[in-house]
């Protein structure tokens, strides 16, 4: 069994462009295992749906918000939890990162009180030992001077210390599990190495269990154990990373990786962009999402809702929901062909 | 300090805009008993940009890339050093002069949605710089014309009478493009024009860029924080640390072979999304935050954060840019059509042959062995 395991999670809001009464669906029908010791990735642009995932498993979203499926997380169901018992498990157990660390501390109180906070409401410990592991936390994810940070106030830090002490306070109790948006999103790229590497040796050295929302492949590419690649709110395709990346089958995953400039690929080879954008969508029952947007979109994309299947070829676990994926090819030498001849 | 368009070090080729000593100095803030040190946002910087060509500032955030293209265009005053546009000193004119200069020279910014204003439709939008510069004048004239930039960058006629809040991300920065290319500038300096949009429609707006420069001969000045992006689209690129230019080269030659401590360690932060890759290679990670520009570290201003630094030099001298040594020989030969890779470190050489590591003391005889 898995620590946290997402079944059939469904979300929607009153109030979609339509009528009053009608429900706009951010996610629909997302399963997806986070294990002990593992990162999983949680890929998508916006509108997919990824950040509402997690915030829907934190019980944070707005009480307007309709919510359905279950989210194990230990063998209890957060979504059917009391917010009471809820609160006894949000900053012990499970911790949360998110992408602008200047909205999510309080601007009033010093950081190191916001860390004590932590302590002392989930360990009961007393303010000078809370103080002490403040400090101690504060040093570990790197930041210097922390006895004296530990006064400051988040506006009196950098953008990357103030990502590290919210990494700081979401591992305060250690915590089982640890929600990540976009979590070096905000940040520079010799600073989002720094936090990267940070929240690697948690997860290899603690056994901490990671799920990582980004819409960033390199990010994935280098932390993730398994990649959950979301769009318009369901999942289209599901590996472990080394096969999504040699193998990518359906064609949004494909697009993505075509689309984006590497650092590492020559110059001048022409950037192969998916047309259209991100809302130009097609309901999910009405057949694929992505198909107003894909190259190899026919009949049999629309009218019928496609199921989310393993994908034969593969030799381990490849979940695909596509009628036409990528022809299965090691890429290679017949992507550049196709791209000499575009 | 002189400005020459036709002097070194471009002088075999045809510079369309050339900085010299350009510097960006803000008032910064003192207290009571301290006088104010000015925020040097940019601190002399000498920069060519060719005829034609794609020219990519890259640095984190704070470096002063974005200033520095500002100050390019005499958006934002400089507060020392020229700035030479078509062999007009752009820093020697009176505002109404400075004001038709800016057909030449126009600017694309990261996010539309900003820079639209969102009560006027894209007609009177991308019309507005026709009018100013007193272009294709009558409403018949103008309406063809602005039709004809939609077109261009790739959207419907229809467009014109529609407002910005009806359009994606990425129209709207075809929008924003249109109107920059209004008037036909020679000059766009493009800020982030990229990342304020989703990944998958990135691609497309790289590739308008493209095609226009191809289509209208234009020369771009574009500045990003994102490595790839500016590798995959500049011709040559310049890499900014604390308000100056730490290492210019060609963009091939920058990306094979990195000399300055800090592009080495912005290149292997980099994530690029293949786990072959990501698994394989060494990052060489930095300490600490960027120091402020109001109290910038003395000498190289990398120094306080960089991975090879020395026990001398470093910390009192600041390094020019100059072009490397070949071992035991002079500078190397620039193939033909090429441009000189240039390095501000005082120890590019001993770093380039790995007689130096990160993290390592030169006179430490352990830390010279060969990688």
């Amino acid at each position: 069994m898995a620590l946290l395991e997402v079944r059939d999670l469904s979300i929607s809001f009153p109030g979609g462009s339509g009528r009053g009464s009608a429900l706009s669906k951010a996610v629909d029908g997302v399963s997806f295992d986070v294990e002990a010791g593992q990162v999983a990735g949680l890929v998508g642009e916006s509108g997919s749906g990824k950040s509402v995932t997690s915030l829907a498993v934190m019980g944070l979203l707005p009480h307007t918000a309709r919510v359905g499926g279950s989210a194990s997380f230990d063998g209890r169901d957060l979504l059917a939890m009391p917010e009471r018992e809820l609160e006894g498990v949000r900053g012990r157990d499970v911790a949360m990162v998110f992408q602008d660390p200047m909205t999510s501390l309080n601007p009033v109180v010093t950081v190191g009180t916001q860390i004590t906070e932590v302590l002392r409401r989930h360990t009961g410990a007393s303010r000078r030992a809370a103080r002490d592991e403040a400090g101690e936390l504060l040093a570990r994810v790197g930041i210097p001077a922390p006895v004296r940070r530990l006064r400051e106030y988040p506006h009196q830090l950098s953008g990357g210390m103030r990502q590290r002490a919210m990494i700081a306070i979401a591992l305060a109790c250690s915590p089982k599990l640890l929600i990540a948006d976009e979590p070096t999103t905000a940040l520079d790229v010799t600073i989002q190495a720094q936090v990267l590497e940070l929240m690697g040796e948690l997860v290899r050295e603690r056994g901490t269990a990671m799920l990582l929302i980004t819409h960033d492949l390199g990010v994935v590419a280098g932390l993730c154990d398994t990649v959950t690649v979301m769009y318009s709110g369901r999942v289209v395709e599901r590996a472990e990373r080394h096969e999504l990346f040699a193998r990518p089958r359906h064609r949004y995953t494909s697009g993505l990786l075509a689309s984006v400039p590497r650092l590492d690929a020559p110059r001048g080879q022409r950037l192969q962009p998916i047309p259209g954008t991100p809302r130009d969508v097609i309901g999910w029952d009405a057949g694929c999402a992505f198909a107003p947007r894909c190259s190899a979109a026919d009949d049999a994309c629309r009218g019928t809702e496609l199921p989310l299947v393993q994908d034969p070829t593969a030799s381990g676990r490849h979940l695909l929901r596509c009628a036409h994926p990528v022809p299965d090819q090691r890429a290679d030498e017949p992507a550049d062909e196709q791209e000499r001849s575009a | 300090m002189t400005a020459d368009a036709t002097g070194a070090p471009d002088g075999q080729h045809d510079v369309l805009l050339s900085a010299r000593g350009v510097a960006v100095h803000y008032p910064g803030r003192g207290s009571l008993l301290r006088r104010p040190a000015p925020v040097r946002a940019v601190d002399g910087v000498d920069l060519d940009v060719r005829r034609g060509e794609t020219y990519g500032l890259v640095g984190e955030s704070g470096c002063g890339k974005s200033t520095l293209g500002r100050a390019l265009l005499r958006l934002t005053e400089p507060t020392a050093g020229s700035v030479v546009l078509d062999g007009v000193d752009l820093r020697s004119l009176e505002p109404e002069a400075l004001r038709r200069a800016r057909r030449q020279m126009q600017m694309v910014f990261q996010d539309p949605m900003a820079s639209l204003d969102p009560r006027m439709d894209v007609e009177a939008a991308v019309g507005e710089p026709l009018r100013a510069h007193g272009l294709a004048t009558g409403r018949g004239e103008r309406g063809r014309r602005v039709r004809e930039l939609l077109g261009l960058v790739g959207l419907p006629a229809s467009a014109a009478t529609r407002y910005p809040h009806e359009f994606s991300g990425g129209q709207r920065q075809r929008i924003g493009i249109a109107r920059a290319l209004a008037v036909e500038p020679s000059l766009v300096v493009a800020d982030e024009p990229v990342s304020a949009l989703d990944v998958s429609v990135q691609a497309q707006v790289l590739n308008l860029l493209e095609d226009l420069q191809t289509q209208l001969g234009l020369t771009y000045v574009l500045i990003a924080h994102d490595l790839a992006v500016v590798r995959h689209t500049s011709d040559r690129v310049g890499v900014m640390y604390l308000g100056g230019v730490v290492e210019e080269a060609e963009s091939d030659d920058l990306y094979s072979q990195p000399l300055h401590p800090y592009t080495l360690s912005l290149m292997s932060a980099v994530p690029v999304p293949d786990p072959v890759v990501e698994d394989t290679r060494e990052r060489i990670l930095l300490t600490g935050d960027l120091p402020s520009p109001a109290d910038p570290p003395s000498g190289c201003r990398f120094h306080t954060r960089c991975p090879f630094v020395q026990p001398t030099r470093c910390a009192d001298e600041r390094p020019v840019l100059r072009e490397l040594g070949m071992p035991g020989v002079g500078a190397p030969p620039v193939r033909a059509g090429g441009s000189p890779h240039r390095v501000a470190c005082h120890w590019a050489e001993a770093i380039r042959d790995g007689q130096l590591r990160p993290n390592a003391s030169a006179h430490d005889p352990a830390a010279t062995a060969p990688a």
